[in-house]
């Protein structure tokens, strides 16, 4: 895979992708990190400011957590994680294993209507991933 | 691995503070943290125990301006130095660029200095990187303690210790007073920035 380095045309679509899919459909904000703590890419809906780098680094730590929790009960991964607060929520999951996807989401989606997209964008960015 | 946005132009590179217990890592990041504020966007974030040491680790975002027209972010982070957490050391030095090795410089902890350093080597073999290869400063605290009659190792004891192999830059300081805290950030951030310039040539 080509990590590292990310080209200028990558970035734009998949930054197009996350608008489209995502932050069209109402999550506040989207970030992909890899699994050092690094962010690729962050779009947000505007309205709500995250300090999206602290966040990164705590999103990579806590996965890589829950990951060796996994194979502590003999799993081989937990793939997708989900936090769920009073007016905000956050779902996670892993693009490939350099790689995780993180929604911010409120009230007014709903986690079945929003998994369903999250698995298309996963699908399309590695499809972006693989041209390379 | 730095990860490096060619469209917004942001390269972050993450330096590691490794040590063991109770040398005063975050005590580094702490005295950054208050010294270069106006630089740091976000806040401190600390997991830590109720007894105040580090379980997961500590993390300090820093912007360091432009090099070539790449805004350099530096992610700053600790490890839990109790010898019990090593998995937890491993999971943060995942991507590291360049790492600040704290030793002890009391006197009793000598030996718990070498066995970090050792460890370190192992974590980093597991990862697929050489401590040899790697960015690394050496950075000899506490050595204020002498003025209060606690003994300390002289630095030449601590080089041979730890620095005979490696030969890398040093520093002795005082990470509580703050002397030679920004010497050693300013030393591992250029000598980071280097080696990942040289990467992409």
């Amino acid at each position: 895979m080509n990590y590292g380095i990310v080209s200028q045309e990558q970035l734009e679509q998949i930054d197009a992708i996350l608008s489209d899919k995502l932050i069209k459909l109402g999550v506040d904000c989207v970030i992909i990190i890899d699994m050092a703590g690094n962010i690729i890419t962050a779009k947000d809906n505007g309205e709500n400011k995250y300090d999206v780098y602290s966040f990164a680094a705590l999103a990579a730590g806590n996965f890589a957590t829950v990951d060796a929790m996994a194979k502590l009960v003999g799993e081989q991964e937990f793939s997708l994680l989900f936090h769920k607060g009073k007016d905000s929520n956050i779902h996670f999951s892993k693009i490939d294993d350099e790689l995780l996807l993180i929604s911010m989401f409120g009230r007014d989606i709903s986690l079945g209507f929003l998994r369903l997209n999250v698995v298309d964008v996963i699908e399309k960015i590695r499809n972006i991933w693989d041209k390379k | 691995m730095s990860f490096i946005n060619l469209k917004d132009k942001v390269v972050q590179v993450k330096v590691v503070y490794y040590g063991p217990g109770r040398c005063g890592k975050t005590t580094n990041l702490e005295y950054i943290n208050r010294t270069y504020r106006k630089q740091i966007v976000s806040e401190m974030v600390s997991l830590k125990t109720h007894g105040d040491r580090t379980l997961f680790f500590d993390f300090l975002p820093f912007d360091m301006g432009k090099i070539k027209g790449y805004d350099i972010k530096i992610q700053l982070y600790t490890v839990p130095g109790q010898v019990k957490y090593n998995a937890t050391r491993k999971l943060v030095l995942r991507g590291v660029d360049g790492i600040v090795f704290v030793a002890d410089a009391m006197e009793k902890q000598r030996e718990k200095n070498i066995r970090s350093l050792n460890q370190l080597h192992e974590n980093l073999q597991s990862y697929k990187e050489s401590i040899f290869r790697i960015p690394l400063v050496m950075q000899y605290n506490k050595v204020d303690l002498k003025e209060h009659g606690i003994p300390i190792l002289p630095t030449s004891v601590l080089q041979n210790d730890l620095n005979s192999r490696l030969k890398v830059p040093y520093f002795e300081a005082s990470a509580i007073t703050g002397y030679n805290v920004a010497a050693t950030l300013k030393k591992i951030i250029s000598s980071s920035v280097i080696s990942i310039q040289k990467k992409l040539l």
